[in-house]
């Protein structure tokens, strides 16, 4: 790779953590704040009597589940009768109930996999009122979630977890909008169209008619990344030119798809009084992230079996920047293609500027392996640092077993309530994919859903299981809509959304119970480098033994044969 | 239960109003007063017809034109229905596919590049774009193509290659991105010479 490659990827590197530093503290005052605000009062007062009440786990994890069914319900019906609704000016008929299941579950649970191409299938009312909307709102009850945790983990002798309504309305007003019009207005001065117009109509230059999809597009990519939803105006997604038109719009997208999750890393240590151990937290997650980023990049560079026996020229040169060049866009070359690919799939965003089913064997290995962590490497908005919050407990009971002694977390006791909690939310998914996968590949119908022949299929496969169990969204995109396979992916996404983040909640609502046991000379340090080589073995142990198998039927095999 | 359900329904008419229509329309009427041309899809024009736009590739085939990438979408350069091809690495397919753009690309360069062998073709040349419409083609594509755009419009080399320079967008902020040859505004800057 050429040196401007590396360089930017530095950059952005640092730029992400002059950014996410102080808007973790600006979250952690969002959340903590006691006083309502103005329009936050009479908010209140429209929901009704004592809606602003302080609610234990049970109530909390309630209110997020009636909510997301309610939405699910209406998102599902609006799909369904766009063709009889209004803004819809290129006459889009209702979406076929498979794909509207699977495309509602698919918004509610954060994850936008798309088995729709946007421009071709959806209304500007579904757009807008349906996948806009959801692209903030499921953000933001992830991001809710995590507050409610976080206040549980830093609260003593406490019976609740603070109000799922006061949480929501925080995230979305005072961090998902401000933030989403700041870099939609980024993206429009790049060139993202914004309009309600319909499409428009060009004569060629050979003199053909072309059609170009425009839209309120600029407003609903911003929310997309930042809110690590993914699901694109188009279909091929940030990789259209009207979606990502630039290197500058395309490094403000990177940006965001990280900032909000690597900010949460920064409100976590400040919210319960523990900056270094959230350092710490930042520097492992940094480490896989930079693992990933290092390999996916070699591998693109270094082009496919097929590119590199065909002859022609993939060294990177002054004049082009060589390398597995197939479905990706000239003005990203490798160097930002392949970051985008592992920081879309650290994150649970899943949006993508350049086509992964035809990345190389590694570099399409790398998203697999990112994912199935459980997003705990940075990880979606809220859900992503829920996931690592598990991994931390086994990591400190794992720590705690060598020395024999009751294993301790910011001054809390580990016991087995806990302990039970953490597997349940650490290995609940990874066990979903891997079964899912096996259903997927063994069935005629599932087969069905295939579109690359040989070990290539058995990755597009479990690639649509991985990336929907962790609402990520990213495909081999090849892996094609049938109802079999988007009927059992609403039931990937629905589990994996919600399993973990009550298993979280429920961790919160048992700490928050728990009284403060003062440090002693045994206490497993959490703030030091040790505990960040514990917790990057704690995650490769778990997740990473429990893919390989997997891993060597697919990427492995196929990377393998065409050495 | 009740009082949750009736609330959730609250919540989601307030925020369909705010996000769902408040939010993206006051980003249009922002959008539409202070960069109108990029909002509504960046739209060239000559003669006052819209001729296409700086951000999508349009089918071209004469010889007098720069070509753009392969296109996997349906037809090629589909600026309403992108897509990925979705090949594989080792996909039969794709190695079919890129031995034929080889051959094409030999054939019709190959008169006005004497000695022109697959490794001098660039590998953007013959692979499809993430999107199929990638108003891009690698500088080095651009300088195989030049020889023969001089050659069928009777201009000098140099004239062309210049025309490349001066239509190759560089990295944003001189960092951020890949150099990329805008084919639709170079070709339409050619054309446009020949009307003067």
């Amino acid at each position: 790779m050429q040196l401007e490659g590396i360089g930017q990827i530095i950059l952005y590197a640092v730029v992400l953590l002059v950014l996410a530093y102080p808007l973790g503290q600006y979250m952690a005052w969002v959340y903590t704040r006691e006083k309502d605000d103005v329009i936050e009062r009479g908010f209140f007062r429209m929901l009704g009597r004592d809606s602003g009440a302080e609610q234990n786990w049970k109530k909390y994890a309630t209110t997020v589940l009636l909510f997301s069914l309610i939405f699910f319900g209406l998102l599902y019906a609006v799909l369904r009768l766009q063709g009889h609704l209004f803004l819809n000016p290129d006459g889009m008929p209702g979406v076929s109930w498979p794909i509207a299941l699977n495309t509602a579950v698919s918004f509610v649970t954060n994850t936008n996999w798309q088995y729709y191409g946007g421009e071709s299938t959806m209304s500007y009312l579904s757009q807008m009122s349906g996948l806009a909307v959801q692209n903030f709102v499921s953000a933001a009850v992830g991001m809710a979630v995590l507050a409610a945790v976080v206040r549980g983990i830093s609260r003593r002798s406490s019976g609740t977890l603070g109000n799922f309504w006061r949480d929501l309305y925080r995230s979305l007003i005072y961090i998902m909008l401000p933030l989403s019009a700041i870099v939609a207005v980024i993206l429009i001065w790049q060139g993202v169209p914004e309009t309600f117009s319909g499409h428009a109509t060009a004569l060629t230059l050979q003199g053909a008619h072309q059609s170009i999809a425009r839209g309120p597009v600029a407003s609903q990519i911003s929310i997309k990344q930042l809110g690590t939803n993914g699901g694109g105006f188009y279909n091929s997604n940030s990789a259209v030119p009207f979606e990502n038109p630039t290197g500058l719009s395309n490094f403000v997208e990177m940006l965001a798809i990280l900032l909000i999750p690597a900010a949460q890393v920064f409100m976590f240590g400040r919210m319960v009084r523990a900056r270094r151990h959230a350092w710490m937290i930042y520097i492992a997650m940094f480490t896989m992230l930079a693992i990933g980023v290092a390999v996916s990049a070699t591998a693109e560079q270094h082009g496919s079996a097929v590119l590199r026996q065909s002859g022609v020229s993939i060294a990177a040169s002054a004049t082009q920047s060589g390398g597995n060049m197939s479905d990706k866009e000239v003005r990203f070359g490798i160097a930002d293609t392949a970051l985008w690919a592992t920081a879309t799939t650290d994150t649970s965003n899943g949006s993508v500027n350049g086509g992964l089913d035809a990345f190389t064997p590694a570099g399409g290995a790398v998203p697999i392996v990112d994912m199935f962590t459980g997003e705990a490497i940075f990880g979606g908005v809220g859900t992503g640092l829920i996931g690592m919050f598990f991994y931390i407990l086994i990591a400190v009971f794992v720590a705690g077993l060598m020395v024999g002694r009751t294993p301790e977390w910011l001054g809390k006791k580990i016991q087995a309530r806990e302990m039970k909690l953490a597997a349940l939310g650490a290995l609940f998914v990874p066990t979903m994919i891997l079964v899912l996968t096996a259903v997927a590949i063994a069935t005629r119908a599932g087969q069905a859903s295939i579109f690359n022949d040989g070990v290539h299929g058995f990755s597009e496969t479990l690639y649509a299981y991985d990336s929907q169990a962790n609402n990520n969204g990213s495909a081999f995109a090849g892996y094609g809509a049938t109802p079999f396979s988007a009927a059992l992916g609403a039931v990937d996404m629905l589990f994996g959304r919600f399993v973990p983040m009550l298993a979280g909640l429920a961790l919160a609502g048992s700490l928050a119970a728990k009284r403060t046991v003062p440090e002693s000379a045994g206490t497993f340090r959490t703030d030091g480098a040790t505990f960040v080589v514990l917790l990057i073995g704690v995650i490769v142990l778990t997740a990473g033994l429990m893919i390989l198998p997997a891993l060597s039927l697919g990427p492995i095999a196929e990377g393998l044969m065409h050495l | 239960m009740i009082r949750t359900i009736v609330r959730s329904v609250l919540v989601i008419v307030v925020s369909t109003a705010v996000f769902g229509f408040a939010y993206p329309a006051v980003m249009v009427g922002f959008a539409q007063a202070a960069f109108s041309s990029q909002a509504n899809g960046s739209l060239l024009y000559r003669h006052g017809q819209v001729v296409g736009s700086s951000l999508a590739a349009q089918n071209f085939t004469g010889t007098q034109y720069f070509h753009e990438r392969p296109s996997a979408t349906t037809p090629v350069y589909n600026a309403a229905s992108t897509t990925f091809a979705n090949y594989g690495p080792t996909s039969p397919e794709l190695a079919q596919e890129v031995h034929q753009q080889v051959e094409a690309i030999l054939k019709l360069e190959g008169p006005y590049n004497p000695g022109l062998t697959v490794g001098d073709i660039p590998v953007d040349a013959v692979t499809t774009s993430g999107s199929g419409i990638d108003p891009d083609i690698s500088v080095a594509y651009a300088d195989l193509q030049s020889r023969r755009v001089a050659a069928v419009r009777h201009l000098p080399l140099a004239t062309v290659d210049r025309m490349i320079s001066q239509y190759t967008t560089g990295r944003s902020l001189g960092v951020l991105g890949e150099p990329g040859v805008n084919v639709l505004e170079l070709n339409l800057a050619l054309d446009n010479l020949g009307d003067k």
